[in-house]
């Protein structure tokens, strides 16, 4: 396995591979997080996220042709004006759809899968029809591009550390929003038993259409910062959303922590198998051992303890 | 359409009344005067098979998928295909009959690829279906065509292995892409050792193995070979990999979004490919999916295919520009549109050259035909099907067009059985 490499080649590789699991970890994050808010406050399991996420890159591709035309000179800094309107258009979208569409069919989980699957199929094809069946190309302001060599060996791409620092900051913001504010108590407290938190007096209607416009807010961040690393195209949402399933289930469906903690894990796993293995193969490894240790632990890695 | 000189000498059957004989004299010399609107024989003389031919129109069918994840790829080709009907009913139909199109969705998925092809043969009649675009989609056509005795017109590169006497291939198939690419960047570029890197399904996994075989066969050395499943999206892996092993040359066939991001990767992870340090040869990447990935992520690449829309003969500077009058000046064509654009003149030219339109005798013509206005120069239908050609090997600019930097001498014979490669 390690013939033909001298150790300071290994110590590269070493180093080089737990980066591009930390970049691997930072898109999980992005992409889970969304999703375990929806899935754990409400039960719901939004098929729909991954074309939230793609909204999110649309909106960055606008903002990135509407800044070349008018503001040539800001260019440098619409990444950041880009991921705020990403993330309050897809929770204004997100808003919609629960008003419409998700808060008729609470209780019903797998109407709700059917529902948010046919709403998928519909943004992609409207995506087709807006903006055509074509990836669009999305320029990058020049100083997002290129890599920062460490060594003659290791070279730390720049877009990979920015994706990482969003994902650091959107991880953090909602732990902040989930266990440092009111409305995050709030949260909780539907979470762990609805009927006695109504009793309380919480709009419980009010909380589930703010958590889900977040859980698609948060997607549309992810979509923005992936139109740095990926393609942005009406069905590139498709390639993240099963990895992006696999990390919730994973992780313990009602817990962020362990969201994170799967996201982590498998990240590692994958990408440390990958370089040993074929691509295809560190992909049926990485599966196998999830499956193996869902079915020793079918509640995920962390469940949250609660009294049914 | 250089079809006048092979019709003289491609009948050497006697089966043929004199009747059809002295119209095909006929026939071949109004064309020499590039009109064929005086010639217009009987319906029933070119048609005894059923097909939806009347005295002043025939019936074509273009099947692709216009929804679903390949429409991205494919209606380039509607484009192309339609492009050509209505040049070739410009210049005056083919026998004299206007050519009308019915249009199918095959919406990405293969087993409407097959039902669509069962209408088309047995509800429409069509006189020829010009379609299919993944190797997938081909072999669900491929029963339903053989049993109702249709023909298809099929662009796409693909990876050989394959010669239906229902199918004419107006791409190249592997080796014809391969060989002369890995020849070049030995030569030229005095590669020796190489990586390959695919998408993992069967295109890039018969290439490959026909990339390895060859490279075995001039002593260089396959230092590492690699698939990822299709719409994979993280590269970083494979790119330390590389790095590592150092090969002369990246041997790349991904497909589709996958591509985005590995060239976006490659290109964060600090690989300039203009330095050609590795240099990077491709067989997947066409103008169309620059689109997508952006001519600075691409730009110093190398492609091998046998059309760019950079190539510079006046046949290709008429067909861009038509192209581009049909469907606007930011369109770019890529190899498969190109080979699209090939299937209504090559039917045409097969047509005209058997005096009818059934499928039975167009077949026994193939061999042989010529067309000199192809855009991507001279080609010429080989007795297995697949085409004669010309490969080139184009370096990407950033504006996202390529740069023909080779172009084999002779045509590239195709060779869907490569003997040893299997």
């Amino acid at each position: 396995m390690f013939d033909g490499y001298t150790s300071s080649e290994l110590m590269s590789i070493f180093a080089m591979q737990g980066f591009a699991g930390l970049s691997l970890f930072s898109v999980f994050v992005l992409m889970a997080l969304g999703l375990a808010i929806i899935f754990g406050q409400m039960g719901v399991i939004n098929m729909a996220h991954g074309e939230f996420m793609i909204l999110g890159a649309y909106t960055t591709y606008l903002t990135s042709g509407f800044f070349q035309s008018y503001l040539p000179g800001l260019f440098g800094g619409y990444f950041f004006i880009a991921m705020v309107l990403a993330f309050f258009i897809c929770a204004a979208l997100g808003a919609l759809v629960e008003w419409l569409m998700i808060r008729h069919l609470y209780h019903r989980p797998l109407d709700t899968l059917l529902a948010t699957w046919g709403l998928s199929l519909i943004m992609q094809q409207a995506y087709r029809s807006i903006f055509g069946a074509r990836e669009v190309g999305v320029d990058l302001p020049e100083w997002m591009m290129g890599a920062i060599p460490v060594t003659d060996m290791v070279d730390l791409p720049i877009n990979g550390l920015f994706v990482m620092v969003i994902a650091l900051s959107v991880a953090v913001g909602v732990y902040l929003l989930m266990y440092r504010s009111g409305y995050g108590k709030k949260v909780r407290a539907v979470v762990q038993n609805r009927p006695m938190a109504e009793a309380v007096g919480i709009n419980s209607a009010g909380i589930d259409r703010a958590t889900f416009a977040l859980g698609c807010g948060i997607a549309g961040i992810a979509g923005a910062a992936f139109t740095m690393i990926g393609s942005t195209g009406p069905s590139s949402g498709q390639a993240y959303i099963v990895d992006t399933f696999l990390v919730v289930v994973f992780g313990g469906a009602q817990s962020l922590i362990g969201t994170i903690v799967s996201a982590f894990g498998i990240s590692q796993a994958q990408s440390t198998m990958e370089f040993f293995l074929s691509g295809s193969m560190a992909k049926v490894l990485t599966l196998l051992v999830v499956i193996g240790i869902l079915m020793i632990r079918p509640e995920g890695l962390m469940a949250l303890k609660v009294r049914r | 359409m250089g079809t006048t000189d092979t019709t003289a000498t491609g009948r050497s059957d006697g089966k043929r009344s004199g009747f059809r004989k002295s119209l095909m004299t006929l026939a071949a010399s109004v064309m020499l005067a590039s009109s064929v609107q005086a010639a217009t024989p009987s319906t029933a003389e070119v048609n005894t098979t059923e097909l939806a031919v009347t005295d002043d129109t025939v019936t074509v069918g273009i099947l692709h998928s216009i929804t679903g994840t390949m429409a991205i790829s494919e209606i380039g080709s509607v484009q192309a295909e339609k492009l050509a009907i209505d040049q070739i009913n410009a210049s005056g139909g083919v026998l004299g009959r206007q050519i009308e199109f019915v249009q199918e969705d095959g919406a990405s998925d293969w087993p409407t690829f097959a039902e669509k092809t069962r209408k088309l043969l047995r509800q429409d009649n069509v006189a020829a279906i010009f379609g299919a675009w993944t190797s997938a989609s081909r072999k669900a056509i491929l029963p339903v065509i053989e049993q109702f005795n249709g023909m298809l017109y099929y662009p796409t590169f693909y990876e050989g292995l394959e010669q239906s006497p229902n199918v004419v291939y107006t791409g190249q198939e592997a080796t014809q892409q391969i060989l002369a690419s890995i020849d070049w960047a030995v030569e030229t570029k005095g590669a020796k050792t190489f990586y390959l890197l695919g998408s993992d399904y069967i295109w890039p996994r018969t290439s490959n193995k026909i990339a390895r075989k060859h490279i075995d066969k001039l002593g260089l050395k396959v230092v590492g070979e690699e698939y990822y499943p299709l719409g994979h999206t993280q590269f970083n892996s494979v790119i330390n990999k590389i790095k590592l092993k150092k090969p002369d040359v990246i041997f790349a066939s991904v497909v589709g979004g996958s591509n985005v991001a590995f060239y976006k990767q490659m290109k964060a992870a600090g690989v300039d490919f203009t330095d050609e340090k590795p240099l990077l040869l491709t067989i997947s990447v066409t103008e169309d999916e620059i689109r997508g990935i952006g001519g600075e992520n691409v730009e110093g690449i190398y492609a091998s295919m046998k059309y760019f829309q950079s190539l510079d003969n006046p046949n290709n500077k008429e067909f861009v520009a038509a192209f581009k009058e049909a469907y606007g000046d930011d369109m770019v064509i890529g190899d498969v549109t190109q080979a699209a654009y090939l299937g209504p003149w090559l039917w045409k030219a097969a047509v005209e050259k058997a005096g009818s339109f059934d499928i039975d005798k167009i077949r026994e013509e193939f061999a042989g035909i010529e067309f000199d206005k192809a855009p991507e120069g001279y080609v010429r239908i080989h007795e297995n099907h697949h085409l004669w050609s010309k490969t080139r090997i184009g370096q990407a600019q950033i504006d996202g067009q390529y740069k023909v930097v080779h172009e084999t001498e002779e045509l590239m014979e195709p060779d869907p059985f490569p003997e040893g490669y299997q």
